[in-house]
This record gives structure tokens, sequence and C-alpha cells, in this order.
């Protein structure tokens, strides 16, 4: 993992945040900016309600039918000319796009706003490998010149006022005339398109997230505002797609139930301004687009939420409407959650992806007033599930440290199935890429107390409930 | 196939339990794809003509694009030069092939008309929408020689023609077009919709038009 989390400082984290005028006089913007402007679109539009249910059993169903939409919609992207590539974790995805680019010799890579590129910490390892990896949305290229992650999914540089960003750009536009006026928000503004213009047409690839994969057209759909995403896209003679599994859906006309959610719940828009369907490299008489389409398909510990209460945290479409609604998000901002993802969605997924030890205070970040849940889009149950956590963190630290390190964990977990199929689930994917070759583990995470004393063999193929499950799930035969 | 593709989509099955190979869920599945049912659609797109094409003119405006209409066909370049002329804007214009803007009385104007796609020189750019929706007053565009995506992002200034009768009630009726023209299962390189002129409010959450495509979206509906 190239982003070191700070999760487990969570409430030092907390405190440095309470504490900073800046960041404090930033977050008055969120409070005031996000709240009125989705409710008036919510209000606006009488189905709204029965859209949000229509959005959460389409993310539903596809969740439950996930290998096969997968499998319908990798068919399509090829039969269009494009390239799909599995990851299995950060990475390999990291990999999949080095390849790529040292396969073209790029040198320039631009990207579209994209939070599974942060997750997967792409740019340091686009950096490593020599390349220029240039962010294009104005708030993710602000926050790439101050060397942090984004504070918000959908407002990276939402913690920063004004001021601060004129500064960055005095900084680091150093061949800019420095008796320039760049003190309001339009000129900042240009100053940037001025400055991205030119890294738009130089670039080699052009790397973008997506909001949706439909599975009846193997296309991909990004949703943006500012159009960058699309100068991403279009102008490179390479188009990479990182997506993660559960950002499939079935159908074209699924992305239209999912549309009038997202831009509402998000910024209260009733459609983003750009939303482009995107489906393999150019034709053969397109004037324009790239010669290269690959979408980069990534797990990165998501098929073990499958199955267990976390799976409901996969139909997050990211609007980012539970953190703006959030108490907690307001006081402290999005860098206190210590990783990629803050707010009520952060403190739920982020135990599930780097695990619960590392980020155990995240679930404790919560009044439990609810605001999330009644706000997200695909009505995901936010403070049941850091209640889970909160559970299982306080059920941990009851046990005798002796006992909780060792086989305590283990029958504190098998007492509870979905938790038990959870915790085993991931940890055999974490174990088989731990383990590598040699199939032994010296010390484990979970199981410190067991391993002090004795090597544990790494597991090997399915868990047996999930074998159970396997087995009962196939059809019967008829007698 | 790849070690890593059987590893996730082997997880995936095992975490739902399931073999991947169940009738049911194939049919299922399957089935799914082939209805492409609807789904919940706002009653406020489902008008007459007349009332649709009014309901998208407001919402177009409404995110900050402007609206023009004209007779016929034959006055799209004249309104196009009052539109540059009234925003100081140069006589010149980049359109693709499509043969409908083409066969317009551009001779009649001063306006410099050049086709192709765009190198990110043009100030002022010119498509024909495939389609566009009343619901939010967004324009549905199909990339191709007829009208090159770039043209949709890299000129300052971005002009769309939309026929009257090309104006949908929802998303949906479009995308059944484009299934009408392109088969069912199948798409264009790119389809864009386009709800108003590119914006940012990622400084202090306050909003500037022009972010990184055009900073002024200028529809002409066509209502003959
Ligand atoms: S959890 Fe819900 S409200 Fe939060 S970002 Fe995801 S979809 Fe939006």
């Amino acid at each position: 993992m190239t982003i070191h989390p700070t999760s487990p400082q969570f409430k030092d984290n907390a405190h440095r945040a309470l504490e900073d005028r800046d960041l404090q006089k930033a977050l008055g913007h969120v409070r005031q900016a996000f709240i009125a402007k989705r409710a008036a679109a919510a209000e606006a539009l009488p189905e709204f309600e029965a859209l949000r249910d229509s959005a959460r059993d389409i993310k539903q169903h596809t969740l439950e039918n996930l290998d096969l939409y997968i499998e319908a919609w990798e068919d399509k992207v090829t039969a269009a000319g494009g390239h799909v590539h599995y990851a299995r974790d950060a990475a390999e995805a990291r990999e999949a796009v080095l390849d790529i680019c040292r396969r073209v010799g790029a040198r320039t890579v631009t990207k579209g706003k994209s939070m599974i590129s942060e997750e997967i910490g792409l740019n340091q390892a686009i950096e490593a490998a020599g390349l220029v990896p240039v962010e294009t949305d104005l708030g993710e290229y602000i926050v790439q010149l101050r060397g942090e992650v984004p504070s918000h999914i959908i407002a990276p540089a939402v913690h920063l006022t004004r001021d601060q960003v004129e500064a960055d750009f005095r900084r680091h536009h150093t061949h800019l005339d420095a008796s320039r006026d760049i003190s309001s928000h339009y000129s900042l503004q240009a100053e940037a398109r001025g400055i991205l213009r030119e890294r738009f047409l130089a670039a080699d690839v052009g790397v973008t997230g997506a909001n949706f994969l439909v599975a009846e057209t193997g296309t991909s759909v990004i949703v943006t505002n500012e159009g960058n995403g699309d100068l991403t896209q279009l102008l490179p003679r390479v188009h990479v797609v990182l997506a993660s599994i559960e950002k499939l859906v079935p159908t074209l006309e699924d992305v239209g139930q999912l549309l009038r959610v997202l831009a509402r719940s998000a910024t209260g828009q009733e459609m983003s301004v750009y939303t482009t369907l995107s489906t393999g490299p150019k034709r053969p008489d397109d004037p324009d687009g790239p010669d290269e389409y690959h979408v980069v398909l990534i797990d990165n510990g998501r098929s073990s939420m499958l199955g267990t209460s976390f799976e409901e945290m996969l139909r997050c479409i990211r609007c980012g409407a539970c953190m703006n609604h959030c108490p907690v998000y307001h006081s402290v901002g999005g860098h206190a959650y210590g990783w990629i993802y803050p707010g009520p969605m952060g403190a739920v997924l982020t135990p599930a992806l780097i695990g619960v030890e590392t980020a155990g205070h995240l679930p404790n970040a919560s009044t439990f007033c609810g605001r999330c849940e009644s706000v997200c889009p695909v009505r995901i149950p936010l403070p049941k599930l850091m209640r889970h956590w909160r559970e299982r963190e306080f059920e941990r630290h009851l046990q005798p440290a002796a006992v909780r390190g060792g086989l305590g964990v283990w029958g504190w977990f098998a007492s509870r199935p979905k938790l038990y199929r959870l915790a085993t689930g991931l940890a055999m994917r974490a174990l088989s890429i731990a383990g590598g070759n040699r199939g032994r583990f010296a010390s484990l995470p979970l199981a410190k107390g067991w391993t002090d004393y004795r090597d544990m063999p790494a597991p090997q193929g399915a868990t047996f409930q999930s074998q159970w499950k396997n087995r009962r799930a196939q059809p019967k035969r008829a007698a | 196939m790849s070690e890593a593709r059987d590893t996730v989509l082997g997880t995936i099955r095992r975490s739902l339990g399931v073999t991947g190979r169940e009738a049911p869920r194939r049919d299922a599945v399957e089935g799914r794809i082939a209805a492409a049912r609807p789904g919940v659609i706002p009653a406020r797109g489902q008008l007459p003509e007349p009332a649709r094409v009014a309901l998208f003119c407001e919402k177009a405006e409404a995110s900050a694009a402007t609206v023009a209409r004209v007779a016929s066909a034959a006055e799209v370049p004249g309104e196009v030069a009052r539109f540059l002329r009234d925003n100081n804007l140069p006589a010149t214009l980049r359109r693709g092939a499509d043969p409908d803007l083409a066969a317009m009385p551009w001779g009649g104007t001063t306006i410099d008309v050049t086709a192709g796609p765009s190198d990110g020189s043009d100030i002022n750019g010119l498509s024909r929408a495939f389609a566009a929706v009343a619901e939010s007053g967004t324009l549905a565009l199909v990339s191709g020689q007829d009208n090159p995506t770039s043209l949709n992002f890299l000129p300052d200034n971005h002009i769309v023609v939309v026929a009257a009768r090309d104006v949908a009630g929802d998303y949906e009726a479009v995308l059944g077009r484009v299934r009408d023209r392109y088969g069912k299962g199948t798409m264009p390189r790119t389809l864009n919709f386009v709800t108003g002129p590119s914006r940012s409010a990622d400084i202090e959450q306050t909003l500037i038009l022009g972010a990184h495509g055009p900073r002024r979206l200028h529809i002409v509906v066509v209502d003959d």
C-alpha cells in the first residue's frame, strides 16, 4: 500500500483538525453548499424516493449475480475491440497500468478523477516508473500540487481556502508572471485551465475511473462537470479505465435510473454536465478518439465482502451525500479519517479494505444520528454497518489479552457466522497474497498469539463454509 | 485465461455461495439484459411535443446554456452569426461532416466555416445533436465523422443544433433510438450526454463556468 494509512491516529487527527483554522473555514462551505442543494433537488422530483428504491435494487441484484454480469460485460468489451485486465489487488492493478504505459512508450499520463486510482496509489507508482502523472480535475490537481490525497470523494480540495490555492499556484507556476492577479476564483480556475490544456494535448495515456460498467454493451460511464475526464480519454492514444468490480450494472436503462439519483445526491444538480458512455477504441471511420481502450477491473478486497453483512456497502455509487450530511465530517474534514475514503462510507469501507486493526477507530467516528442513511441514494444502512464494526472491536478488547491474540478471536468469530465468513474470506485472500510461494506464515495480524508459537498453514482454496454454501446452492436433481 | 481472472471470479462465487453454472441465475441475468426494462420514469418529461420542447429549453437554460429557436434549418447560419456577434466572438466555426450542417446556407454569412475534428485551436465548434432530453435539458451527441467528439470539448464555445422532433421526454427514449441505430448491445464509441457548459466548484464550492470544456453552450432548436 503506497498510501500509508493514519487511521489508527484518528483521535489525534481529529483534534488537530478541530484546531486548524483554515480547515474550519473551508469546511463551512460543505455545510452551506451541499445540504440545501440536495434537499431542493430531491424535493423537485416526485419520483425521487421511488428512484432510490430502484437504484438500491439494481445494485443489489447486480451484486448477487456479479460473476455473471462481469462475464457478460467482458464479452462485450472484447467484441468492441477493448481489453480487460483483472487485478486481484492494488499491486496487480498498478502493474497492469504500468505495463500498458511501458508498451506504448508513454511519458505523460493524464488522469481524470478516480477514487480507485487513489486507493491503489497509482500516481506514486507512475512517478516511480519515471513517468509524469497529471491530475486534471481542478480539485485533484490542487491536492496533487500539495502532495495530499483528496479530503472528499467528489470535492477533493474542499478542505482548502481560496488563499491557500493561490499560494500553491504561485509556488508551483513559477514560469508565470509573479505580479499577475489570481485573487479571484475565476482567475485561479482560468490559470489551471491554461496549464492543463497543454498537458491534455501532450499526454500519451489517459486514465479515468468509471461510475458504471454496463454488462449489456461493454460500456464504461464517467460523470463529470469539468469535462476533464472527457479530454483525458479522448485525446491520448490510449485510454485506460480503472474500475472496481462493484461498478457493474446490467443495462443502459439501469444507468438511467442511477444517474437520476447520483447528481441530485452529490451536488443537487439534476444531471452532471457531462455523462459519457464509452465503448471500445476509435472505430475505422472515427476522426478522433483513442487507438486502444483498456479496463483494469480491480477487486482489492471487495469479492470477500459479498455474502456478508458488509455486502450492502458495495452498492455505494460514491455520491458523497453521506459525508456532506455528517456532523463528524463537518467538524474534522476528510483527512482525519486517515486514508482515501472519509465520512460514513469510509468508516464502513475502510476497515473492510485495510483491516479493522488499522481502521477500527473509524466506525466510532459517528454520532449515530442517522442522517447518512437517510440521504444515501442506494439506501445503505451505514449506522448499522458501523455498529457491526464497533461490536466487533468492542468485544475484541473485552477478551483477556492472551486469548484475544489467538484462539479467542477465532472462537468469537466462529459464534458469528456472517462475520466469520467475512473474516475468513478476507484472511484467505490476504494470506494467499502474503504467503506467496512459501505457503506458510511466520506472523499473522489476526492470530498473533497463535503464530508466536507455531507457523500457520496457508489456506488452500475455499473455506469450509463457502464450500458448504456452494454445494447447497447447486440445483437439486430431480428425483 | 489469466490467474487473476480465475481468482476474482472464484472468490466472488465462493462468497456468494454459487458456481456460476446455475441455470436459473443465468436465465435471470440473460433475461434482464435482453429486456432492458426502463424502471421508474419521471412524469415530468412525458408531454406532447410542443410542451416537451418548451421544457427542454427551460431546463437547458437552467443549466446555464443559452437557447434559440428557429423555424427552419435555413435560419441556423443567421442565428449562429448573431450569437457570435453578440458575444464578440470571431466569425469562425469548426464542424464535422454532418450532411445537415453542410447543407445549411453558410454563404449568406461572413462566418469562415471549416470541417473536421478539433486540434484544440478552434474558438467555436458546431455540432448536430443525435437527440435531446426534455426532463433535464440534456443533449445527446454521438461520435463519428459527422460530429467529432473533440468538437464537444475543445472549443471555447460550443453551438449545438437539435431538431425539435429529436427532443425526447427521457433518457430511455434516447437509449432506445441508439439501440435502433446501432443494434441491440452495440454502441457508438462515445455517447455524450451534455447538460450545460463546463463548470467547477472545486475552490470553496464557488461555481465557475468553463473549467476544461466549453465556457459557453448555445443550443439552436430547429422547429420544422
Ligand atoms: S454510502 Fe451512500 S451516500 Fe455515501 S457515498 Fe456511497 S452512495 Fe453516496
